[in-house]
């Protein structure tokens, strides 16, 4: 029986994960000190890159048989992918994992529960853009209705994991109201891919995200069938699952006329712009060049010098986490810094490792606690140092985790993390008003 | 289970023992291409005491015993060639003692040599030896090996800082050898003994390393020449000049062009070798070292060169010999880094009969390195999958070795021999050098427990017959 799985699993990975793309590691090591997962573990090489990449070539080629070890050694990988600005050989690191997700998705048989929880997910919630509205919809009314205070009372979040009930804590209040979709006349005119997370759960956001652009002249559109980028899929091994999402998106977004494509989930956006990677299909590429990130949007746009260069050094400090997509594969970290800097009435100021993950990356919270956990301790200790009142974030899964680590450290009285464009918002109206 | 394996055990605790199939694999191998074998258990002790412990058990049972800093040789020298136990120091990574009066520092061998390094700059002390993997590597590791560096000509390697070490030997004996004195001649040197052994030994547990006050600043210039013999002669006379730089870096026609491609720096295209100077010390010897360096240069027909005011300007300039074996790596699915090294007169002559070489056997190799200490860095862009291709590669690495001897040179001038260079020690030491080394270790570890397949090749490769002239 575990023999017969280990011979499918190889036949899986012969089949899904490319041989020269393992042959491009030449073993050297540099990914380590990047590895998130390589430091939490005290250096254990099984748990960082080069160690992931040798055993996906060991199972490929037979030199070790599959089993719960192997297994847990892709598990425990975050995906946040900064090996990949560390690999002085360029190795493609997050094809290679999602490649294996997929080889192990296809020949690993699931539960019957699994299997339920897979299709409400990926077929269902993250697939249709209306459920997405309805199951979110279903959380505000919770919310709103006092359900929630009711059922923290009764200890109903109980039965779920610690992790999901500090998560279901900070989750954010939902307005039941559509944004405003307004457009004015003007220069550049880009099309907005709202996300599913965002567009619902964080919808005010989204709404600022409109407003901003436009009072930088700006014409926001929102083409409509637009859906859930597919990340989360792609990154749990549903390669055609993820495919299928793209195609939609590049469907309702084939329109020539926009400058740009612009989202503000950093997650999101590396994966709309590795769609040309991932169909393979020029059209894709097309669409993938023309997607931005809110905070290089910005800059491009001229805001960091529309803002008053803030004379008199503030004492209120303002910090930003880097989301680890936006940072290691559209290498976008300067962008938001920048922008922070110039904002009124704060100093900005780094904190220790700021471009290491959070733990939150996508649902890694909620599938391995234990280490998510023990990153996000440590990322708190970086944050208590620079004690900020602001924590910027550029990502919804980020925007979570640093709000939970706030609540786990008892500092919600002192400090908030806040999205980036939330925070711009707020600047520009109060520097507008003059305050 | 294994018996030994249990009472390993209970030596280390449950935690620290690894016997996963996961784990086995994940250090199976170490950054030199096309070496892997399986040890039967990674270990991860706390101590010296543990270690010693450790160690009877393995004599007890005749399993051999693999020390491994974070893995980056580039010799097969921490692959655990005939299984055992992989030994690992990230339980072990402390700084012991700071001494500022007696100008040292002694640590665990587990402390990345980067780590290290920023320790002492902080408080305004420098540890020179910085081997390209620093950002990764041990101090353990680096002893072990004996590292080099870009530092090499003006501030030598690890040996030249190693004061002192405490060791278990393959008896289980624990030693302390050197200590915090500038001067000791108490016996035999076994400090020097032990540090480039590469673990054939016994396990080093603690060093104490030699501190000097941090140099005040540094100042970099570049130079781009015609011809390898105009950058071959400026090397000497900048020597001549009583100049030692801190570092000379050199990179050949082939990777620059490699570089080019890849990062786009705008690199002369007509050059066939360029020189990176650096200088470091007070501010009036770097200016005055740099410009007569540069000056030197032009004498010898640079066709351009240029000189950073500033610490960004200086990151452009090195920015192309940093890059060097990214940009080389990204052209062939395997990349194999050797470390020949000749004296410092022979570079010309050498990097010529490395083309040379390549060109007879019809495999890319590439060279750059550190033109002052003579230690270049050819590098093979090739397929290990290819079998017919790697024994043109594995023919024209052999001829290399043999040129840099013929010149007065060596098979490895910082990666150590490990497993991949031994078939070729006896080539550069001879049969009584081999006589002897052998007969030093079977003294030692008799039962040969310790890093077994390590610098011993069961044959030496025949010589190839090449005349040069």
């Amino acid at each position: 029986m575990a023999s017969a799985l280990a011979e499918r699993m190889q036949k899986s990975f012969q089949e899904h994960v490319q041989e020269d793309l393992l042959m491009d590691c030449m073993r050297c090591g540099f990914c380590l000190p990047a590895c998130p997962t390589y430091i939490t573990t005290g250096q254990d090489e099984t748990h960082s890159p080069r160690g992931r990449i040798a055993l996906m070539k060991a199972v490929r080629d037979g030199v070790v048989k599959w089993d719960g070890s192997v297994e847990e050694a892709f598990d425990v990988c975050l995906g946040c992918r900064a090996c990949e600005p560390a690999c002085p050989a360029g190795v493609q690191y997050g094809t290679l994992i999602e490649e294996t997700r997929h080889a192990i998705k296809d020949a690993k048989p699931t539960t019957l529960k699994e299997k339920a929880i897979r299709k409400v997910t990926f077929d269902g919630l993250f697939a249709d853009q209306r459920l997405m509205t309805g199951t979110v919809k279903l959380i505000a009314l919770y919310q709103a209705t006092g359900i929630q205070k009711v059922a923290r009372k009764i200890g109903f979040m109980d039965l779920f994991s610690t992790q999901l009930k500090e998560m279901e804590a900070v989750l954010p209040k939902i307005s039941l109201k559509k944004p405003k979709r307004e457009t004015t006349a003007i220069s550049t005119k880009v099309a907005f891919f709202t996300g599913c997370l965002m567009d619902t759960m964080f919808q005010q956001t989204n709404q600022r995200t409109i407003e901003l652009l436009n009072m930088l002249d700006v014409e926001v559109e929102i083409p409509s069938g637009q859906q859930c980028c597919g990340a989360l899929h792609g990154h749990s091994g549903e390669v055609p699952k993820a495919k299928r999402n793209a195609e939609k998106n590049i469907r309702a977004f084939d329109h020539d006329d926009y400058d740009y494509i612009v989202q503000n989930a950093g997650g999101c956006g590396a994966f709309l712009s590795e769609y040309g990677k991932l169909l393979g299909t020029e059209e894709a590429a097309k669409f993938s060049k023309k997607i931005i990130d809110i905070s290089s949007l910005l800059v491009k746009l001229g805001m960091v010098e529309m803002l008053p260069q803030s004379k008199n050094e503030s004492s209120v400090i303002v910090t930003y986490q880097d989301s680890c997509h936006l940072r290691n594969v559209n290498g976008v970290w300067r962008e938001p810094r920048a922008l922070l800097q110039a904002a009124p009435g704060y100093q900005f100021q780094e904190m220790p490792n700021a471009a290491g993950c959070c733990g939150s990356a996508g649902i890694y919270n909620i599938l391995q606690p234990e280490m998510s956990n023990k990153i996000l301790t440590q990322k708190m200790k970086g944050v208590i140092e620079v004690a900020p009142m602001k924590i910027v974030t550029s990502n919804p899964g980020c925007l979570l985790q640093m709000k939970v680590g706030i609540e786990k450290e008892g500092l919600s009285d002192q400090m908030e993390a806040v999205h980036i464009v939330d925070f711009l918002y707020e600047s520009m109206i109060n520097y507008k008003k003059g305050v | 289970m294994l018996l030994w394996i249990d009472e390993i055990r209970g030596i280390v605790g449950d935690a620290n023992i690894k016997t996963s199939a996961a784990h086995l694999t994940s250090y199976s191998y170490d950054a030199a291409a096309g070496f892997q074998s399986l040890p039967d258990a990674v270990v991860s002790p706390a101590s010296t005491e543990e270690i010693q412990k450790i160690m009877l058990v393995c004599q007890k049972y005749l399993v051999p015993i693999v020390p491994r800093g974070s893995g980056t040789n580039l010799a097969a020298g921490t692959v655990p060639t005939n299984g055992g136990i992989v030994l690992l120091f990230n339980r072990m990574n402390q700084i012991i003692d700071f001494d500022e009066a007696n100008l040292c520092i002694n640590v665990q061998p587990g402390i990345i040599t980067l780590d290290l390094c920023n320790y002492v700059e902080e408080r305004g002390l420098f540890y020179p030896p910085d081997p390209s993997s620093m950002k990764i590597s041990t101090i353990g590791g680096n002893v072990s090996e004996n590292s080099g560096g870009l530092r090499g000509l003006k501030y030598g390697v690890t040996k030249d800082y190693v004061m002192g070490l405490k060791a278990v030997l393959p008896n289980g004996d624990i030693i302390k050898t050197g200590g915090k004195l500038a001067k000791d001649v108490a016996g035999y040197d076994l400090t020097s003994l032990l540090v480039g052994a590469e673990g054939t030994l016994g396990v080093i547990t603690e060093i104490t390393l030699k501190l000097i006050p941090l140099p005040q600043t540094q100042k970099t210039g570049i130079a781009y020449f015609h011809s390898l013999e105009a950058a071959a002669s400026t090397v000497s006379e900048i020597i001549a000049a009583k100049i030692i730089p801190a570092t000379l870096e050199f990179m050949d026609r082939g990777t620059m062009d490699a570089v080019e491609l890849f990062m786009g720096l705008g690199l002369p295209t007509d050059a066939e070798a360029m020189l990176l100077m650096e200088q470091d010390g007070s501010t009036e010897t770097v200016s005055s070292d740099v410009a007569k360096m540069i000056e030197i240069a032009k004498k010898n027909g640079a066709t351009s060169s240029a000189i950073a005011n500033s610490t960004e300007e200086a990151l452009r300039l090195k920015a192309g010999r940093r890059s060097a074996l990214s940009a080389l790596a990204r052209k062939r699915p395997t990349t194999i880094l050797e470390d020949a090294t000749v004296p410092r007169s022979e570079l010309a002559e050498m990097v010529r009969e490395i083309q040379r070489i390549a060109e007879r056997h019809h495999v890319e190799i590439y060279t750059f390195g550190h033109a002052g200490d003579g230690n270049l860095h050819p590098t093979c862009l090739t397929d290990i999958r290819d079998e017919e291709e790697m024994q043109r590669v594995d023919a024209a690495f052999a001829e290399i070795f043999e040129a840099a001897i013929a010149l007065g040179g060596t098979i490895t001038g910082e990666h150590g021999v490990g497993e991949m260079k031994s078939p070729y020690l006896e080539w550069k030491i001879g049969l009584e050098g081999i006589t002897l080394m052998k007969s030093i270790k079977q003294a030692i570890d008799p039962n040969n427990v310790c890093n077994p397949g390590k610098l011993f090749a069961k044959s030496t490769k025949p010589r190839v017959v090449v005349h040069y002239g």
